[in-house]
């Protein structure tokens, strides 16, 4: 119960925090639109109109994940800036459950990002918004940005020990679009990075959300992101556990 | 004149090394690297997913548009971190000249987003395959310089704004991803709405952009001497804009003691 107290205190201050922020405004509605705009005029001249739908659940993933990695890399180095990481180390409960729900409220403003691509897609471009599958994409979205944000709570516990965290986040941005087919397939891309994208949440969860949108399986890419979800937050137990005692020992916990 | 130019090059360089916060190789090689590169991939696949354009055309517009991430925001930090890190007022109550002070740290700005260009077509040539034939390389490299002055030119604009907003990133970030949508980065100029054209003829890089890609279909640089000459004069253009703004919100900030001020 007190678990579920602090998850749900961390979710709402961080989401009032991110949501006064102008950087996260660019990250979830500015820059996915943008690039929806890119990918919709890029399509329709190579005479791909039909697939416009495809390119806006895309560039939608691609502001969930911008603002999750975004989020993330901050995360560490904002509460080191503000003092307060410290305090979050010395907590009774332990630091991955002090920092889940903030990714979680990292990813959920990432949904910001897939309205305002659909919304911008149907008013200016006047793509259809039919879903082939309604229900399970209610169901695959929100799977998909759990699945992200437990994702982005592996990449923050790396971060205890980085002090450019947000190089980090710079650089990652484009290869998880990449390697996850968020808006060209992944056959486009040499036969040795396909291990990559199975690995990745994004890549599952951008196929069940195209394929309850657009027809097609729902329930294995689905069952896929519940899998390396799960997986995630086990490994983030871990990895907070590590790197919160190395950065201990080392005393570099607060080092900015 | 001595002193004129020991501002405007020591001066910019000391400005550049203590205000441009990505200049340690931690920070550099991610952001000013490895970002570019990834985006010239992206960008390359996605034209290839969507039927749109031959590669080259991906690789050429991309190559030189990263010089924007040297242009847009290390003029901005170079300028508007003086505020952030409290050395404004002493700077501003200097007697050095202005227009040395503020052009001079466009000097290491534009180096750095000739290097940035300069890796990203050597990523192409050895990840993408793109074969300029050699010949045409002076004429490419030529362009890039007049495209990424002109980039910095409009960077020294955000960053005089950033002598008064309060979050300049926001403006920062704005720009860069708008300049990929407008100035046919990735999307020839004609499949843009008309007054997407006509807003994209007036900002940096559209023009640049368009001679590189004839030069490296193998067009004379006396053939695209007509862009290479408008990108020059917006160029100009812009660093008198950003000069102008930059002296206008001095005053405004004296008059109103804002310098510091958050």
């Amino acid at each position: 119960m007190r678990a579920l107290r602090l998850v749900k205190s961390g979710f709402t201050m961080n989401l009032k925090m991110v949501g006064t922020s102008s950087f996260f405004l660019v990250t979830s509605i500015v820059q996915p639109i943008i690039f929806a705009t890119v990918a919709f005029y890029m399509f329709r001249s190579g005479g791909r109109s039909g697939t416009l739908l495809y390119a806006s659940l895309g560039a939608g993933m691609m502001g969930v994940w911008s603002t999750t990695l975004f989020g993330s890399g901050g995360m560490i180095q904002w509460q080191r800036w503000q003092g307060t990481l410290e305090l979050g180390a010395a907590a009774p409960p332990s630091l991955a459950l002090v920092y889940l729900p903030f990714s979680l409220a990292n990813a959920f403003t990432g949904m910001y990002a897939m309205a305002a691509t659909l919304v911008w897609g149907r008013l200016v471009f006047g793509v259809p918004l039919h879903f082939v599958h309604p229900w399970l994409f209610v169901l695959s979205l929100p799977a998909t940005v759990i699945g992200l944000g437990l994702m982005g709570l592996v990449l923050a516990s790396t971060f205890i020990l980085y002090r450019y965290a947000n190089a980090l986040s710079n650089l990652l941005e484009y290869p998880v679009w990449i390697a996850s087919g968020l808006v060209f397939s992944t056959s486009l891309l040499p036969e040795w990075t396909r291990p990559i994208s199975w690995a990745l949440p994004p890549y599952w969860g951008i196929v069940a959300i195209r394929h309850a949108a657009l027809g097609g399986a729902v329930w294995a890419p689905l069952g896929m992101v519940v899998l390396l979800g799960a997986a995630s937050l086990a490994l983030s137990t871990l990895t907070f556990r590590w790197f919160e005692t190395a950065a201990r020992n080392r005393a570099t916990l607060s080092l900015t | 004149m001595r002193h004129w130019l020991s501002v405007f090059f020591v001066g910019g360089a000391i400005a550049y090394r203590g205000l441009f916060n990505w200049i340690r190789p931690a920070m550099y090689i991610p952001t000013m690297l490895g970002s570019p590169l990834f985006q010239l991939i992206f960008f390359t696949k996605l034209g290839q997913y969507a039927h749109a354009e031959a590669r080259d055309f991906y690789i050429v517009g991309n190559s030189v548009q990263v010089c924007a991430m040297s242009s847009v925001y290390g003029m901005t930090m170079a300028v508007a971190n003086e505020r952030w890190f409290g050395t404004l007022g002493p700077l501003l109550a200097s007697p050095a000249n202005r227009a040395a002070v503020f052009l001079g740290r466009g000097v290491p700005v534009l180096a750095n987003g000739l290097l940035v260009s300069l890796f990203t077509f050597l990523a192409g040539v050895v990840l993408l395959g793109f074969r300029p034939g050699l010949g045409t390389v002076p004429a490419l490299a030529l362009i890039v310089v007049v495209t990424v002055l002109s980039c910095t030119a409009f960077g020294m604009l955000l960053g005089s704004i950033g002598l008064r907003a309060k979050d300049f990133f926001f403006a920062a970030n704005l720009a860069y991803f708008l300049m990929l949508l407008f100035c046919g980065v990735n999307i020839p100029l004609d499949v843009l709405p008309g007054w997407m054209s006509a807003v994209s003829r007036c900002l940096p890089l559209t023009h640049g952009i368009a001679a590189a890609r004839e030069v490296a279909q193998g067009a004379s640089l006396g053939h695209v001497s007509g862009l290479v000459l408008t990108e020059l004069g917006i160029a100009a253009a812009y660093a008198l804009a950003g000069l102008m703004l930059f002296r206008v919100l001095e005053r405004e900030s004296r008059r109103s003691a804002v310098l510091d001020a958050y």
